[in-house]
């Protein structure tokens, strides 16, 4: 049977054998593991079934607890199961974990191996998560590659089926999880051939059934559990005979040999490295490249790391090495050493083999590249007579002093690789051009091809970089490119910030998308970009993208274009195929999405080679403009020396001692980190302005903002800075003005889409309209750094209560990465407006603590004073518990203060105590009032020496009010921390969540749960969500003492203020949701509030408020603010893609959902209006 | 008894009452009960060149939102296979009520380029439609496009798709052509089998309090039926092609009269949107007593019986005719 190669990923590879192998798949979505869940639920959608014919039962859990869980039911009942997971993830499955290894049942785990988070979270790869479970009692199998975790999965597989021992499976998260690369596909007669039907029918055998019951799950007590607990053993050490039978049976019938520890280098070796993932591919190619030239040294491969065979490693090792680093991509603080280096050091001291100098050291932390380089520096290293222990490979320790020296230009690629590098912007589709080249070259021809991709963190206007390599042989190189022939800029402002031709090898050819023809661009280009081009002898290329995308309709998406520019010139194929095969793979992508999509690829391929123009290189270096510093010069030292090294995309320079020791980081950083991403920024029209201060209410990003001052404010105006008189009757004689942050806006056009205010002579324009950015960038820049001096309305004086009031609020929350105009952002703007610096933040993971606070830089700020509101992320699950801990401390603290505050009577004054115990915080004039007495409080207790006043000194400031405000998605809130959230919200104590609800996990890339409406598509309910979306609220409202709110800002902004302020006031719980609209609906942001409007007046989005204090008053605490619906549901939902598909890939099942979600809309309104029509009187 | 049948596109008829393009072919049940109301032959729903471009791009546009552009989330939505289009969803349509009904089924296709989307006309006669309906529309914006232009590219699009298809064309018309008798003969001599007259247009509104620009669907009234029934009676003694009319057909008398003017079929939608799909039946009862009552055998003998050409008074309607109401008006004043 011919051999069948592909271009995938770890993850594809991974679950492409796992559901296979699986009746049953319980999942739920962690990076980077993810898609292995996805693909097994979209395998299943689509009936693809297993080696058995029958399709696997993939079910999603609410938490990975949740999954363990209904694994080992699975299992218990006999089926054979698997599951996918990460980190966090991983951990939440240990309790389950070793009940399956206890009761010796098989199953496979496959783990994309990912960072733990500690000081700060990390989605990137590392083997913390794995080494915490190696006590659990699993067999862990670590594969290098892309082939091998396809490989290992199976045979993990018929590990686990004989030894009974359960097995996970595990790779580098991201590294090899997300690396493409070409590999051969197991057919099914391997698989049919490598899994034993025998033991598939003794693993149900095994399983619970009334036809020969048992129980199993006992307890047991002192007098047995150690007996029984030891009765394992056997198992364990015949497991590694088990699975290296295993492999040798795959070497048989596809001939790749694996084996427990793998050693590669010389037979006589001195030196070696063991080491586990990908890393080990680095360290042996190193290896191989270096005993060509004369050295001695190897590495030992582990690829079988439990049950660990100390004799097997004995076995691999030469018996001529002398000494041995031990490399761990895990950090254990406080331990002897890393948990690989501690099994090596007892393996060898069980085996006899003590003569060897053995070293441990850490690599690769959270992704942290490992090269050649550093292999050879770890192998250096090993010829000192005294090599350093416990050390660090990639990185600068200056604390201490643990890394090992290396030098960054060692090279091993071979010459007949094509390297190729390309840094695109999200949204021009470079890396889906990438990954489509992949194919071509890995598919079409027999070359192999390897493509890894590099995000940043940001979802507007992130930066993509992506590394390609084509060959002849097989590419064994996990790690990125760092000498390209050929590097591509798709966006020509990156050269503005980057050293974008870093990545080329001299004589390499460098394409540049740019609006400048091949006779101006090189006076455009930074005078660094300049020099090396001429230093490099570059091959330079320009084409105009973006016009050619223009022209041929595909917006600014030019993948396409900028595809056929490099296979034109990059020569990796014939000219005339490379354009055939391009356009044979825009058919196979694109054909099912109709032929106009087809024909305008097809059209930007045709015009594209006429507008792609070589450049003639000047001699010399003559540019006037070089790169923009990552960060202005006025920014804070630590902002320039760290925030702005990671801006630069220098982040992997910055020594250690740079780095805060525990994880706490500055606010109010993002503004310094001026993205200008946005093409267009509103322009304001005082003429027109009605001062209504929506524009300021819905803006995501916090650029647009308005300011009332005294006309005397404006002595040094700039002459373009825009005022008009204030409409305030409150506050007459003061001027008006509204200003956007040029730098800083994204673009998103939603203040435009809210305007009211329309030019009664030209009704297309309104006070504020889109203009293009570039030209009034400096001169809006100059504008805005002048409001930012002119003063901020005193909040005590300001009604609150009035969405026009609240523009004159500062916001505490600028600039985030988040996506153009997300319906999430505007939400927690308006909270730190409303709440200010007393505004205690408990983010859950997601969405809003990635844009909160993902590095280099962070949106939560300080106001005029300093002050600013506490943010803290702890983990996706426990939000709910960990805010409450916030509210526990501030009663507990502000109990306490004022249990000792009159005790200092005497010495602070009667009225201050009696004052600060009586205080009416109930309004902002109130709360500064507050502030005011504490502030004296500490002034009169500052010269008292005495412990007691020391006390009350560091908690006097809870006495002022605080909001304690619990913030999270809805994955956090309906699903994983839907325990904990109960949990608070029945406490009964004073804290505020605000649920942010795209119905989706829109962080992870759209996997349904139960805040996913019916009918609508998600990942994981690929053939339409059949039942309807748990209704948070009224379970909320049921408690009875929960203020409860549904809001959408976009049908009514006025009942969203309300909703935050009553939360706020109640003393007591409170629970927002709210509407949040987001790309993963398939819309386009900028109509995310016209759809939020559809959503209410469709009835499928109530608006209500239920205030459990009316209930005292004798009122009825529900208010329903929405009205009787309007228009039917259709009309909201197809607007919107993720319903709109169903009704394209099954338009019978769309019919059937949508008239039961009608249904739904119907009977939720019927039953909301009888419970607000309730009489609450007695009567 | 009287002969009601007449021909149209060479498709033999029961009667010359035609459910014109509308909502009512969505659905095989309506189309069902179109027939079983004794309509004679069902004209599709029309297939929108710019729905099938739009479709195509928005679902590109939305597929593609947010891919590969985050670490975490390489995509939003799951790959659901295969997507059915409208042009499917259509073709698809089509090949149902044609199993569903045994009167003639007529695909209606409406755009004006020459693109990707006229291979739609192959599809929709594979899906066994008995005739074409191109309903021709484009609204020109642009002051430098001439009329020329636009008339030429009308003629080329029949004559494309006359060569791609072998079943009979009938292209629909808007009445806003400078020479229409002109249009009407180079559009036959194109290929075209019969000229639907005429398109009837939905005129966007305003609404006051939002300054905004809203569409708005009003149904046509009998008195809209004067103006391609002036056109038929022009064209039809002159032009060598079969003749609907469509835009104001509500009762058996704007039954009678289209046929008198010479058309081969009356079109009609808005009379069984509002009133349902029976009145067809009402209404054809009707025309059977009208001409028992008036002693007319069958509908080819009245069949431009009242055409320009046959009426004797050619000039009741060219100019003279207008400057006759005129002159009546002031008299009643």
């Amino acid at each position: 049977m011919s051999k069948k190669m592909v271009n995938i990923d770890g993850n594809e590879a991974t679950a492409y054998i796992a559901h296979k192998l699986s009746e049953v798949v319980a999942i739920y979505p962690i990076t980077p593991s993810s898609t292995m869940g996805e693909w097994a639920d979209e395998w299943s959608a689509q009936k693809r079934p297993n080696i058995w014919g029958t399709v696997p039962l993939v079910v999603e859990m609410q938490s990975e607890g949740g999954a363990a869980g209904a694994v080992h039911g699975a299992l218990q009942a006999g089926a054979l199961t698997t599951t996918f997971t990460a980190s966090q993830g991983l951990l939440l499955m240990i309790p389950n974990m070793y009940k399956i290894a206890g009761e010796l049942t098989s199953t496979v785990f496959h783990v994309s191996a990912r960072s733990i988070a500690a000081q700060a979270l990390s989605i990137f790869g590392d083997h913390s998560d794995v080494m915490a479970i190696r006590q659990t009692g699993w067999g862990m199998l670590a594969s290098c590659s892309v082939q091998e975790a396809h490989d290992f999965a199976l045979i993990a597989q018929a590990a686990t089926l004989e030894s009974r021992i359960p097995f996970l499976h595990f790779f580098d998260g991201f590294r090899t999880s997300a690396e493409v690369n070409k590999m051969e596909l197991i057919n099914d007669d391997v698989i049919r051939q490598m899994i034993s039907d025998e033991l598939v029918q003794a693993h149900r055998a095994r399983a619970l059934s009334s036809e020969h019951p048992f129980v199993r799950g006992t307890a047991q007590n002192p007098d047995v559990y150690f007996q029984a607990r030891e009765t394992v053993n056997p198992f364990y050490t015949v497991t590694p005979a088990i699975v290296q039978k295993a492999m040798d049976k795959f070497y048989g019938l596809t001939g790749r040999k694996y084996s427990l520890f793998y050693y590669v280098g010389a037979p006589d070796a001195e030196r070696v490295i063991v080491v586990m993932g990908s890393g080990a591919e680095t360290a042996y190619e190193t290896a191989k490249f270096l005993n060509a030239r004369g050295e001695k040294v190897g590495v030992v491969v582990v690829r079988l790391y439990r049950p660990f065979s100390a004799e097997h490693l004995a076995k691999a090792l030469p018996a001529t090495v002398k000494k041995i680093a031990v490399l761990d991509r895990t950090k254990e603080p406080g331990a002897g050493g890393e948990p690989l280096y501690l099994d090596v050091v007892n393996a060898l001291m069980e085996t006899g083999r003590t003569g060897i100098k053995v070293t441990g050291g850490r690599y690769g932390l959270s992704s942290k590249e490992f090269t050649p380089a550093m292999a050879k520096g770890v192998f250096d290293e090993l010829k000192k007579d005294e090599p350093k222990n416990h050390f660090t490979i990639g990185i600068n320790d200056d604390v201490a002093h643990t890394s090992l020296d290396f030098d960054p230009a060692f090279d091993i690629e071979s010459p007949e690789t094509v390297r190729c590098v390309f840094w695109g912007l999200g949204a021009d589709g470079t890396v889906g051009a990438n990954k489509n080249s992949i194919k071509i070259i890995g598919e079409e021809t027999d070359n192999f091809a390897q493509g890894y991709f590099v995000y940043d963190s940001k979802k507007s206007g992130g930066i993509t970089i992506s590394h390609l390599r084509f060959g002849p042989q097989v590419i064994r190189a996990p790690y990125l490119i760092s000498q390209a022939q050929f590097v591509g800029c798709h966006q020509f402002t990156f050269l503005e910030k980057y050293d974008v031709v870093k990545y080329s090898m001299p004589g390499g050819t460098f394409l540049l998308n740019s609006i400048y023809g091949p006779e101006e661009v090189w006076d455009h280009l930074p005078v660094e970009t300049q020099k090396s081009i001429i230093e490099k002898k570059l091959k330079f290329y320009v084409i105009n993208a973006y016009d050619v995308a223009k022209a041929t309709g595909m917006g600014t998406r030019i993948n396409t274009i900028m595809q056929t520019c490099f296979f034109a010139i990059s020569g990796v194929l014939p000219r005339d195929e490379a354009i055939e095969q391009i356009k044979k793979s825009i058919k196979k992508t694109y054909g099912k999405r109709g032929e106009a999509v087809v024909q305008k690829n097809f059209e930007a391929v045709d015009q594209t080679l006429a507008n792609l123009h070589e450049v003639k290189v000047p001699a010399q270096a003559t540019s006037k403009v070089g790169r923009i510093p990552a960060v202005p010069a006025a920014a804070p030292a630590f902002v320039q020396n760290v925030l702005g090294r990671i801006i630069g995309l220098d982040g992997d320079n910055i020594p250690v001692s740079d780095f805060p020791v525990d994880g706490t980081y500055p606010s109010g950083t993002t503004q310094w980190e001026k993205r200008n991403i946005a093409l267009e920024i509103p322009e304001w029209v005082p003429n027109l302005c009605i001062q209504c201060g929506k524009c300021v209410f819905v803006c995501p990003h916090a650029v647009i903002r308005a300011k009332l001052f005294e006309p005397k404010a404006l002595e040094n105006a700039p002459a373009t800075f825009k005022t008009m008189d204030g409409k305030w009757k409150e506050f007459p004689g003061m001027k008006y003005s509204i200003q956007v942050a040029p730098e800083d806006c994204t673009g998103c056009a939603l203040c435009v889409e809210v305007c009211p205010a329309k030019d009664k002579s030209q009704v297309g324009r309104k006070a504020l309209n889109m203009v293009a950015q570039p030209p009034i960038r400096e001169q809006e820049r100059v504008n805005w750094e002048f409001f930012q001096t002119l003063p901020i309305a005193d909040r005590s004086i300001v009604n609150v209560k009035q969405v026009k009031n609240t523009q004159l609020l500062e916001p505490l929350f600028e600039f985030s990465g988040a996506c153009t105009g997300c319906g999430e952002t505007p939400y927690i703007k308006l909270l730190t407006q409303l709440f200010g610096d007393r505004t205690m933040v408990a983010n859950a993971t997601g969405c809003s603590s990635i844009y909160g606070g993902n590095l280099p830089t962070t949106p939560y700020t300080v106001n005029q004073d300093g002050r600013g509101s506490r943010w803290s992320n702890s983990l996706f699950e426990d939000n709910a518990e960990f805010g409450l801990g916030f509210r526990l401390t501030v009663d507990k603290q502000s109990e306490y203060a004022r249990e000792i505050l009159p005790s200092f009577a005497s010495v602070v004054g009667e009225s201050l105590v009696s004052e600060l115990l009586s205080a009416d915080q109930s309004n902002e004039a109130g709360i500064k009032a507050q502030r005011e007495r504490v502030a004296l409080l500490k002034q009169r207790l500052a010269g008292v020496n005495d412990l007691k006043a020391k006390d009350l000194t560091s908690i006097a400031d809870m006495l002022v009010k605080k909001s304690v405000w619990i913030v999270g998605g809805y994955g956090w809130a309906y699903d994983i921390g839907y325990g904990g959230l109960d949990h608070v919200i029945a406490s009964g104590r004073n804290v505020n969540l605000l649920v942010l609800d795209t119905e989706v996990y829109s962080n992870t890339g759209g996997q349904a749960s139960k805040a996913t409406p019916r009918a609508a598509v998600a990942k994981f309910a690929a053939q339409g969500k059949g039942i309807s979306k748990k209704d948070l609220g009224l379970i909320a409202m049921a408690y009875g003492y929960v203020y409860v709110a549904k809001i959408a800002m976009g049908a009514s902004d006025q009942q969203t203020l309300s909703a935050f302020l009553e939360a706020d006031a109640y003393d007591g719980p409170s629970l927002i949701i709210a509407y949040s609209h987001c790309i993963q609906q398939g819309i386009d942001n900028q109509r995310g509030l016209d759809q939020q409007k559809l959503a209410v007046q469709s009835g499928y989005w109530p608006l209500y408020r239920y205030n459990p204090a009316l209930i005292a008053e004798g009122k009825n605490p529900l208010s329903l603010d929405s009205k009787d619906p309007t228009i039917p549901l259709k009309d909201y939902v197809y607007n919107e893609t993720r319903y709109r598909v169903l009704v394209q890939s099954d338009e019978a099942r769309a019919e059937e959902l949508l008239k039961l979600a009608q249904q739904d809309v119907k009977s939720r309104w019927q039953y909301f209006k009888q419970l607000a029509a309730m009489h609450y009187n007695g009567e | 008894m009287v002969d009601l049948t007449t021909t149209y596109l060479g498709l033999k008829l029961k009667n010359p009452l035609v459910a014109s393009a509308s909502p009512l072919s969505e659905k095989v049940e309506t189309a069902k009960r179109l027939e079983e109301s004794g309509i004679a032959a069902i004209v599709m729903y029309s297939l929108f060149e710019e729905q099938i471009i739009h479709e195509s791009l928005e679902l590109d546009h939305f597929l593609n939102q947010g891919a590969d552009r985050f670490q975490e989330a390489m995509s939003y939505l799951p790959d659901m296979g295969r997507y059915t289009l409208a042009p499917d969803i259509y073709v698809s349509t089509v090949s149902k009520i044609k199993q569903a009904v045994s009167v003639p089924v007529i695909g209606s296709l409406n755009g004006v380029s020459t693109g990707g989307w006229i291979k739609y006309a192959q599809k929709i006669e594979a899906a066994g439609a008995d005739a074409l309906e191109l309903n021709l529309y484009f609204l020109p914006t642009d002051p430098n496009l001439s009329s020329t232009e636009i008339e030429d590219n009308y003629v080329q699009l029949v004559g494309d798709v006359r060569k791609s298809i072998k079943i009979p064309i009938a292209v629909k018309l808007s009445p806003f052509f400078t020479a229409i008798p002109n249009m009407a003969k180079r559009l036959t001599e194109a290929g075209a089998d019969g000229l639907v007259l005429f398109n009837r247009f939905y005129q966007p509104d305003f609404d006051l309090e939002q300054l905004e620009v809203v569409p708005n669907l009003v149904l046509s009234t009998s008195q809209e039926l004067r103006l391609p029934l002036r056109w038929i009676a022009i064209l039809s003694g002159q032009v060598d092609v079969d003749f609907a009319l469509t835009t104001g057909v509500h009762t058996t008398e704007d039954v009678l009269k289209a046929m008198m003017a010479g058309a081969s079929v009356a079109m009609m939608t808005s009379e069984l949107l509002q009133h349902g799909v029976g009145r067809t039946a009402e209404i054809l009862a009707g025309l059977e007593n009208w001409m028992i009552e008036h002693e007319y055998e069958s509908i080819q003998q009245m069949k431009g019986s009242m055409s320009q050409t046959s009426v004797g008074q050619p000039a009741a309607f060219e100019r003279a005719n207008y400057m006759k109401v005129l002159s009546s008006y002031r008299q009643q004043a």
